[in-house]
């Protein structure tokens, strides 16, 4: 195999032999991954009993297609030049501006471009599912990258800010009261308070490890609320949170409510148009305080601590309270989404703060190019999105039968759009870093000299 | 001995947890040793592995269903052997390839790039499973359901027979597993790896197959826990493999990461303190003291119980 | 401009023990102000862990290191600071600092000793000029309101920016580097991020600043600019300077003040020709021949033999 791979498939037969003997392996090595998990089928029978199904089409035709796929790829250019290197073309802060511009112009009227397009019953899906749900991960990548992509701390545990923020909004309002636009700041108060809390202790640990007891972390406080009934509910959850009002006026059919009080019909679109530009707005102000500290002291102290944490100290910067201040303000974004969820939803479960979610928020910041904004948009747009949507292929069940379920395909392509971009771009699909300041014109800075943090 | 502080009957629950610490424990270190292995010699937190342990056990549940149903073995001892032998050997293929597709190409990249792969990977396994095999929980009728009973005293401890069996044949693999790290070739290219991959390559150690042997070694011992893990339990799901491989992650930490001896006490410790939690305190809050665990050992404790220190050059 | 001579640093009984490993054993000696002193000696001497200890990378096993700030250090004051539990204290303008009971930043931050790294520490992915602003932290954290006003835009902060940016144009003027100044730190050559690392030490405000082999491979012509520039740095602006090097051209001409280490023990200090014509200084440079160095690395060659097979 590593021969057919050294060897430049210059032509003839030898060549097409070795092309052929290497497909014919790998086929063989897929059979065998196939052998038995894919070639049998465990099922239940009528009386509980475990039996065994065999399918050995299914694991015959990925041996075959995995054949088909290696020979192909030897064959063709790919296989005998390298990877193609492809790099974000180097845009002028001009281009990049009206980029910028354009794009938050289409985001702003996406909802109506969306009722237009697909009429108020598709409306609510494109709003919902593609826009509310994509700028949720936006907002959460944003915060995300300042602790990870500024500072070059690992944090597996985000989600735990997350769940913070949702049930500090969803107590609050439903034992006190409290209205969305209360809760909201305190619920990026508690989290930042949280992020401080579980940042100290953590201070001293580094890459991995730092990145594996932040993962301990977050599932603590992820069992804790599923053990801590009396409280949280438990697996449960809390139900019948207070939507956000539109500053104080509920959407609702009643009199006093949004449609009633604007001489508009009712519809369920008003809360939904509502939430998109409420969660624009918060993922917005996230990248605008992002973008505003990363030209002060603190900004630049984030990157020097993740270029050189020895020498940031030596220049008489207090690392602690520059990598606490990295934790906490990170951890505000991340709470400020959570009360966001907790009140879209009306409903906050344990079961949505799993690990998988940090690995997901993690692996957007990632992908996108770590301390790089718009990457991280656009992973969370193709990453969400694209698993999205997998709920829009229903017309496969014509092809692969009704048992055919598209979105359960889901979580295992998103696993592997991970594997691939890390292969493909290692350092994200943006990684030049933006100088924060120039005398001159500003140059983006090759990712081979940007560090990527020890802790 | 702390006869009078207790009467028999206490002393009799605290020796049977404390078999059951053994098991669970015995588990949990095979699995550690994979991701002890994998850290010492390439640096990198093998996400996956507690994923791959899952599959091993989906493996060895079909396998085993494949020799009673179809070939109609109907002895125990011998479906369980071929058992172990299958799972051991496919897993170790599937390991083999995460390897080579998902870590080989990152190696020496940007050091945040292999464990986003790994998240990815344990994703993909974890979905895999489900969409091939079904999200419900897959249980086998029990097996080796024997007892032993012991006397002690004017009390007995039962002890079944399976236990015993996944004590014995993992004291036996381990065995045979540190003769070939400790006394061939390969583990000497392996310890060589450890301690300077680009002086080992230009010694003319083939990295490249070191590592691979790694990765094939730490699955063929995951699978043996897998099949521990279907013998012991009888139930296995496709999300069943985030928490033990955390959990033994969790050991490989406390033993001491690099360290082969200290994953396997690192392993039974926790498999103790695991059981005795759940049987003495809460078995509520059993993950919470696992997860609490690995937290203060990596931040007070760094280097575990029988690692070595790693000291920063200013 | 302050007043020169007096003691500015005084090391004393200074001991590091690395487990088995006595670094630096009993070790005193003092800095001039307005002086550049050298600390030379064979490698594994234990220069670089001396200056560990002074800017608080290290903790002492032993010892003390009084620095003032300020008049020349006053030793009733010292001896007070040194009987309470105190980091620092001021009496009318004299002020002593306990720099090994002070951690690392605030080592720079408050008693202003600034260092470099044997190894260039720059920020690599980071502008030249970034990473001047960023020496400039703590000055700037205040002026910008601990980034209150700093996300609001305030005049006070846009005001501070920019004499931040001033002072920084000024030091790569300075070192020749202006033209580089939106250039990634990490893509200057050896020589230039050398003087770029002093710059951005020098940006901190210090009173000692503390080299550690600032000529390590530089080319003649470099180290003669690098001397040129060390004793403006003296002269000009005041500062003390501690020196690791290893280069004896550029010790023996800008030096003012030697102190040599062999072993982790003071063997000499003095005047750069009291300390050139010592016989000690000349043994433990000299002391070991040809032959004997062969032996040694014969010696070597069968341990590691030995170990491999």
């Amino acid at each position: 195999m590593r021969d057919a791979r050294n060897k430049p498939l210059a032509s003839g037969r030898p060549a097409t032999i070795a092309a052929f003997k290497d497909a014919a392996l790998v086929g063989l090595a897929t059979l065998g991954l196939g052998f038995p998990i894919l070639a049998y089928r465990t099922e239940q029978n009528i009386s509980n009993q475990l039996i065994i199904e065999p399918r050995w089409a299914l694991a015959f035709s990925f041996a075959g297609l995995a054949f088909a796929l290696r020979l192909a790829w030897l064959m063709t250019s790919a296989g005998r030049s390298s990877i193609p290197t492809w790099s974000m073309p180097v845009l002028s802060k001009r281009a990049g501006d009206t980029i910028s511009r354009a794009g938050l112009g289409i985001l702003l009227a996406y909802p109506f471009l969306a009722l237009w397009i697909t009429g108020p019953g598709g409306a609510i899906k494109w709003i919902d599912n593609f826009g509310i749900q994509i700028l949720i991960y936006v907002m959460l990548g944003w915060g995300l990258n300042i602790v990870v992509g500024l500072a070059g701390l690992l944090d597996l545990g985000y989600v735990a800010f997350y769940a913070v923020g949702a049930y500090t909004t969803a107590l609050l309002s439903t034992h006190f009261g409290l209205s969305f636009w209360l809760c909201l700041p305190l619920a990026g108060m508690f989290a930042a308070l949280w992020g401080v809390l579980l940042g100290f202790p953590v201070l001293r640990l580094r890459g991995d490890y730092l990145a594996i007891v932040t993962l301990a972390f977050g599932e603590i406080i992820r069992l804790v609320l599923i053990n801590w009934v009396d409280v949280t509910g438990g697996y449960a959850g809390i139900s019948s949170i207070p939507r956000p009002t539109f500053f104080g006026i509920p959407f609702n059919a009643t009199e006093t409510g949004f449609a009633a009080t604007f001489g508009l019909e009712f519809t369920p679109l008003h809360r939904l148009f509502f939430l998109f530009y409420l969660i624009l707005a918060l993922a917005l102000l996230t990248n605008w305080v992002t973008i505003r500290l990363r030209r002060l002291p603190i900004g630049r102290a984030w990157e020097a601590l993740r270029e050189d944490e020895i020498a940031a100290k030596a220049l008489g910067i207090d690392t602690v309270i520059t990598k606490l201040t990295a934790f906490a303000i990170g951890a505000m974004f991340g709470g400020f989404a959570g009360a966001f969820i907790a009140a879209r939803q009306a409903f906050i479960s344990p079961e949505m703060f799993v690990f998988m979610e940090s690995a997901v928020i993690l692996a957007i910041v990632v992908l996108g190019g770590m301390g790089s904004q718009i990457g991280v948009a656009i992973a969370a747009i193709v990453m969400v999105g694209g698993t999205e949507l997998l709920r829009e292929l229903d017309w496969l069940k014509a092809i692969f039968g009704k048992d055919f379920d598209p979105t359960q395909y889901r979580m295992l392509l998103f696993g592997l759009a991970m594997v691939a971009i890390m292969i493909w771009k290692p350092r994200g699909l943006i990684s030049n870093r933006e100088p924060t300041i120039a005398l001159g014109a500003k140059k983006s800075i090759s990712s081979s000299l940007v560090r990527e943090g020890h802790g | 001995m702390g006869i009078e502080l207790c009467s028999w009957g206490d002393m009799d629950y605290f020796l049977q947890q404390l078999v059951n610490g053994l098991t669970l424990g015995s588990i949990y270190g095979l699995i550690a040793i994979g991701y002890t292995m994998v850290f010492g010699i390439i640096g990198m937190v093998n996400f996956a592995h507690g994923d791959v342990f899952m599959l091993s056990t989906f493996i060895s549940v079909i396998v085993l269903l494949i020799l009673t149903q179809i070939l109609g073995i109907s002895s125990i001892a011998l479906a369980l052997f071929l058992v172990l032998i299958a799972a051991m050997v496919l897993t170790a293929l599937w390991n083999w390839a995460i390897e080579r597709v998902a870590y080989r190409p990152l190696r020496g990249s940007f050091r945040l790039a292999p464990l986003i792969s790994a998240i990815g990977m344990s994703i993909f396994l974890m979905n895999f499973v489900q969409v091939v095999q079904g999200p419900r929980n897959k249980s086998v009728p029990p097996l080796m359901t024997d007892l032993l009973v012991i006397p002690i005293g004017t009390s007995n401890i039962t002890i079944s027979l399976k236990q015993i069996f996944i004590m014995a044949t993992t004291a036996l693999l381990l065995a045979a597993f540190w003769y070939v790290v400790q006394k061939t070739s390969l583990g000497r290219a392996q310890r060589a790896c450890e301690q300077d991959r680009k002086m080992a390559a230009l010694l003319g150690i083939d990295v490249d197959r070191t590592v691979s042997i790694t990765f094939v070694l730490g699955a063929a011992l995951a699978a043996v826990a897998g099949v521990m893990y279907v013998v012991q339990y009888g139930v296995v799901n496709f999300s069943d493999g985030f928490v033990p491989g955390v959990k033994a992650f969790t050991a490989a930490v406390l033993g001491g990461i690099g360290s082969l001896p200290g994953a396997v006490l690192g392993g039974l410790l926790i498999g103790l303190i695991e059981v005795m939690w759940s049987a003495y305190f809460s078995i509520d809050y059993k993950d919470v003291a696992a997860f609490s665990i690995l937290a203060i050992v990596l931040i007070f404790m760094p280097s575990g119980l029988l690692g070595k220190p790693d000291v920063e050059k200013v | 401009m302050e007043q020169r001579g007096g003691t500015i640093l005084a090391v004393e009984h200074l001991t590091m023990r690395f487990g088995g490993l006595l670094a630096v054993q009993d070790l005193s000696f003092s800095v001039e102000r307005g002086q550049i002193t050298a600390l030379i000696g064979p490698n594994g001497a234990g220069k670089t862990t001396v200056f560990n200890c002074i800017t608080g990378f290290y903790r002492p096993t032993q010892g003390r290191i009084a620095l003032t700030n300020g008049t020349p250090l006053s030793r009733p004051l010292l001896d007070r600071l040194t009987g309470s539990s105190l980091r620092h204290l001021r009496e009318g303008t004299n002020e002593v600092f306990l720099l090994e009971r002070m951690a690392g930043h605030e080592i720079t931050a408050k008693a202003h000793v600034a260092r470099t790294f044997q190894n260039i520490r720059l920020f690599s992915g980071m502008t030249c000029l970034e990473n001047l602003l960023v020496a400039q932290h703590n000055a700037l954290t205040r002026a910008s309101g601990y980034s209150v006003l700093g996300l609001i835009g305030a005049p006070s902060w846009r005001a501070a920016e920019a004499r931040s940016i001033e002072r920084a144009s000024a030091w790569l003027e300075r070192i020749g580097l202006i033209g580089r100044a939106d250039d990634p730190a990490g893509d200057l050559p050896y020589g230039d991020q050398r003087r770029l690392e002093i710059a951005r030490a020098m940006l901190t405000d210090p009173v000692l600043l503390c080299l550690d082999e600032p000529a390590a491979g530089l080319n003649p012509r470099e180290s003669a600019a690098l001397s040129a520039l060390l004793r403006t740095i003296r002269d000009a602006d005041g500062v003390s300077i501690l020196l690791i090097e290893h280069d004896m051209s550029v010790v023996m001409e800008i030096s003012d003040h030697i102190v040599v280490l062999e072993y982790g023990l003071k063997i000499s200090d003095g005047s750069p020709e009291s300390v050139r014509d010592d016989p000690k200084v000349i043994a433990a440079y000299l002391g070991v021949d040809d032959a004997e160095v062969a032996g040694a690395e014969a010696e070597l060659d069968a341990t590691v033999a030995g170990r491999s097979t």
